[in-house]
């Protein structure tokens, strides 16, 4: 079949378009090279959505920043991942990072972005005793906000399949060609034909603009560090706290994520490699020692875990997004930070797009906006849990003692999709906390492979090669 | 192993204890001793033991059993003597809550919820292992970096093998102990390598299971990188001067498994949640002579308090936090200690962290440095020579009344300083 839409790449960008476009009588499917959606930079970040007042209003990054952050509320109404608004705060820790901070409210109130207020000592003090006395002023901005990112994939790709968008994860895109007006993609598994082709495949956008005959720009690897620290600091800090930022980067961060652990990062490190995800000590190092200039009760003793992600930089340091040279094939490309601010933005534009470029977009009239919320059992109440574990004793089985993740949601995650420990894990937190899945990988596996009915030794982290464990000799020295 | 079904728990108990590990089970028998009549160990695994259960090499029970027993050996010896005591057990369980006035909130999957209250409750939860970001290693996240102890898991629980070329990182005792197991598994092992300058682990261990087998112990060398995409390929050494690696003289190891055997640290979230007063260096609970935490009613044991590393230790602590429960429930407890300890001079820490002038104590510490004759002293009290001390081995000294008659301070300083 020929479908209108094919969309390379599974990121956010990808799975919030697939979910805006599966509104419309079109057919779409999303092609995805890793085992799951998510598995790219998208899970890789720092999950904040930005308060919108970072950009400059004139960059495609600072508009969209702002109508990006305005759409989360509904998209996690009705999907049902962690998102809430906790407020950031912008510390100014000398005289001269003033007119930063001023510079910001000013892009912010351009935009229309509420709430920015500039915080003296003394209201810094009461809101967050542990930033340092040295701090002079800082920014508030009430619409910051944090997010589980890899949730919102999963959401958002399983919201589009429920609406009829076909998701094809294991496909790397190998080739793309045209006959006539109809594109032609290939994987190594399947070929698919369309007559659009939406380029978001991050990081490797410009291979696959390249395939596509139409190159216009190279995309750099710029990577970020960032460190999970133990859940003893939860509420230490409340707000996310930027320090001022420079021409270069936002600087280094401190943020409560949304399952209330805290997490500083990340680094900006151009690297030759797009496949470099390597944490390094000289990140570590500069890390620990900028946070602590702000945030002084942080130490590298708390860290728990650490991970690397690339952001996806071209030369104009904005993003690349719209039609090309070969009518059929659209960009969107350099979707660096704030990227994940800005998905729900790109979708809606996206849909104009396609529209100015001739596909008909008619509304369905059985479009389901929600999919059903997974359940979270420490979330809650007594009698809310005494209840569920009488339906399904499952529920009132820890399977993840650090973060109290029950095996009823791990054989849920499984039944939601997770082929992998990678896809328990960002699905329901299992393994993500201080013992780092010492306790709970074996049970896991377990339950993959009661669910999946695979041998265990075929299990894999996160797909690809990257194998668990292997068979004991056992076998082999019975035979002999 | 015999279970009692979490749906004939009684709604209230003399002393519940949290975890069935051997510290549980010896409290669970201390307790009962002391004449607590209802008593119940918790334990959220289908059967009680805990770590024991998956440590099938010998070495267990030399002191308290006076046999050398395997792990699951030891367990059962516990087991036996908790059913025929009368003691409830509740496995598959697990203690998601404990609030002010002792009551427990169990979950359990047979039973569901279910809200206990009792006299008296005593942690028992063990620890947990430190892991790869506790020691921040660069490179990247493959599969195939795994704690030692999740591996001994996979191997003598799960019938699977991490891998098939391993090295190994710290030398800590399960790290050695997986070293000899992974050998006679036909998995190759390269070598461990340890940080500090001395190891970490038992000296019979280092004999038993390195030298035995011809696996390198690697002093002063850390691993600086990793290696891999989707799994391991290799990682990096490097021997530090201190803690500052040496990358001139770094060796790249090809291998697909890392084992990390780093340390343990108690396991602290219940504890954390009854907001009780901590030991910084040990990152388990204060406690009393009689092992009473910070709050009144609530008893700890075993390697939720501090990191054991022979088992027999455990059960000995373990019957003393039971007894007291017991006696607590009874409303019969001992007067409160009246002496702080203090450590002094190559004392890490010492536990239990106050005692009192008028019984007899076992005081348990761990020196921060290696040392060959010396002497351990009570403040001006009490002294006694010791031939050799190591980080990796627990040191006790049992504290007399009559060391302390002439005494009138309130804390006493515990050095352990070389012999002049
Ligand atoms: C350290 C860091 C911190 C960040 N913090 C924030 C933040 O706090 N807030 C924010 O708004 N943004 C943040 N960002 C930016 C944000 O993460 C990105 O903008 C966003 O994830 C980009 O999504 P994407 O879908 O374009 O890319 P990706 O998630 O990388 O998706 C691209 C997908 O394409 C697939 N693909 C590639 N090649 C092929 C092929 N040949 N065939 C098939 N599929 C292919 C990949 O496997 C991948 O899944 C951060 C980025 C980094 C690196
Ligand atoms: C690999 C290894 C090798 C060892 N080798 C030796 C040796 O050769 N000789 C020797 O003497 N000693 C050895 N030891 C040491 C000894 O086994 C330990 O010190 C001892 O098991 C600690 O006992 P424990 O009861 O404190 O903890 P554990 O055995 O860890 O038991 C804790 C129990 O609590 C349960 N639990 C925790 N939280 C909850 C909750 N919220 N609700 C319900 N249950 C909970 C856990 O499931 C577990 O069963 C070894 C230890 C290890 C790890």
């Amino acid at each position: 079949m020929v479908y209108d839409v094919l969309i390379i790449g599974g990121g956010v960008i990808g799975c919030t378009i697939a979910r805006e476009l599966s509104r419309y009588a079109i057919t779409t499917a999303l092609i995805e090279k890793e085992g799951e959606v998510g598995f790219g930079t998208s899970k890789a970040n720092s999950g904040i959505i930005h308060g919108g007042h970072h950009g400059p209003p004139e960059t495609l990054k600072g508009q969209l920043e702002w109508e990006g952050n305005q759409q989360w509320d509904t998209l996690c109404d009705e999907l049902g991942f962690g998102f809430k608004r906790i407020g950031e705060l912008t510390v100014a820790m000398a005289e001269d990072q003033l007119p930063t901070l001023e510079k910001l409210q000013d892009y912010g109130n351009r935009k229309g972005v509420p709430g920015l207020e500039l915080w003296d000592r003394d209201r810094i003090q009461a809101e967050e005793p542990h930033i340092s006395q040295e701090a002079i002023a800082a920014l508030y901005a009430p619409t910051t906000g944090v997010i589980n990112p890899y949730e919102a994939c999963f959401g958002l790709a399983k919201n589009a399949a429920l609406n009829g968008v076909e998701i094809k994860c294991d496909r790397p895109v190998t080739g793309i060609r045209q006959e006539g007006e109809t594109w032609i993609v290939e994987t190594p598994q399947e070929t698919f034909q369309g007559r659009f082709i939406l380029n978001a495949a991050g990081l490797y956008a410009d291979k696959i603009a390249e395939m596509a005959g139409v190159r216009t720009f190279r995309i750099r690897p710029r990577k970020g560090e960032e460190y999970l620290l133990d859940k003893r600091l939860q509420g230490f800090i409340k707000r996310v706290i930027f320090p001022c930022p420079t021409a270069v980067s936002k600087g280094i961060l401190v943020i409560p994520t949304y399952d209330g652990t805290l997490m500083v990062g990340p680094t900006a490190e151009y690297v030759d490699s797009k496949e470099d995800l390597t944490t390094t000590a000289a990140g570590g190092q500069n890390v620990f020692s900028h946070v602590t200039q702000v945030v002084p009760g942080i130490s590298a003793r708390d860290c728990i875990a650490e991970f690397a992600g690339l952001r996806a930089v071209t030369d104009s340091e904005d993003f690349i997004i719209g039609p090309t040279a070969k009518p059929g094939f659209i960009n969107v490309a350099g979707i660096q930070s704030p990227g994940l601010t800005a998905a729900p933005a790109i979708a809606t534009l996206l849909v104009d797009i396609l529209g100015d470029e001739g596909l008909s977009l008619n509304p369905k009239d059985d479009f389901i906006p929600t999919i059903p919320k997974p359940i979270h059992f420490a979330s809650l109440s007594t009698e809310e849990q005494i209840k569920l574990a009488d339906q399904d004793p499952s529920y009132g089985r820890i399977v993840c003692r650090c973060e109290f993740i029950s095996e009823g949601e791990i054989r849920d995650a499984i039944r939601r999709g997770a082929r992998t420990l990678d896809g328990i894990k960002f699905r329901t937190r299992a393994g993500m906390g201080r013992c780092q899945g010492g306790f709970c990988t074996g049970r896991c596996m377990e339950l993959i492979r009661d669910e999946l009915g695979i041998p265990l030794t075929a299990i894999t982290k996160r797909g690809g090669d990257s194998w668990v464990a292997r068979p004991r000799h056992e076998e082999v020295s019975q035979s002999c | 192993m015999l279970i009692t079904n979490p749906k004939h728990l009684k709604p209230d108990y003399d002393v519940v204890v949290v975890g069935g590990g051997p510290a549980g089970m010896g409290a669970a028998i201390g307790a009962k001793e002391s004449g607590a009549e209802r008593v119940l160990v918790v334990d959220r695994e289908k059967e009680a033991g805990g770590v024991l259960l998956q440590c099938i090499h010998p070495g267990f029970g030399l002191h308290h059993f006076k046999e050398e027993l395997t792990g699951p050996e030891y367990a059962q010896r516990y087991l036996e003597q908790v059913l025929d005591q009368d003691i409830d057990l509740a496995t598959d369980s697990y203690v998601l809550d404990l609030d002010r006035d002792n009551r427990v909130k169990l979950m359990s999957g047979q039973a569901g919820v279910n809200v206990l209250s009792s006299k008296a409750v005593v942690l028992a939860m063990g620890a947990r292992e430190r892991t790869r970001g506790a020691i921040r290693t660069p490179g990247t996240r493959v599969s195939g970096v795994l704690t030692a102890g999740l591996a001994q898991r996979f191997v003598n629980m799960m019938g699977l093998l991490p891998g098939n070329r391993a090295v190994i990182l710290g030398s800590g005792d399960i790290g050695l102990i997986m070293a000899r197991r992974l050998t006679l598994e036909g998995v190759e092992v390269v070598g461990v390598y340890e940080i500090m300058p001395h190891a970490n682990g038992l000296n019979r261990n280092i004999v038993q299971c390195l030298h035995d087998f011809d696996i390198p112990l690697h002093l002063s060398t850390t691993v600086v990188d990793i290696h891999g995409g989707d799994r391991l390929e290799a990682v990096t050494v490097a021997p530090v001067d201190g803690f500052t690696p040496d990358m001139s003289r770094s060796q790249r190891i090809p291998c697909d498994t890392l084992l990390l055997s780093i340390g343990l640290i108690p396991d602290n979230e219940l504890a954390r949640q009854l907001n009780l007063r901590f030991d910084p260096v040990t990152s388990g609970p204060l406690v009393a002579s009689t092992m009473e935490t910070s709050k009144d009613g609530v008893f700890a044991c075993g390697n939720t308090v501090h990191i054991h590393d022979l088992v027999d230790f455990v059960s000995q602590e373990s019957e003393l936090a039971g007894r007291n429960a017991g006696l607590y429930a009874r409303g019969q407890q001992p007067p409160p200690d009246n002496i702080r300890l203090i450590p002094g001079e190559n004392v890490a820490y010492c536990v239990p962290q106050t005692i009192s002038s008028d019984r007899d104590h076992t005081v348990y510490m761990r020196v921060r440095q290696p040392m060959e004759n010396c002497l351990l002293r009570l403040g001006d009290v009490y002294e006694k020579k010791i031939r050799f001390v190591l980080p990796a081995e627990m040191v006790n000294i049992k504290v007399r009344p009559k060391f302390l008659q002439q005494f009138h301070g309130d804390s006493l300083r515990v050095d352990i300083a070389p012999q002049q």
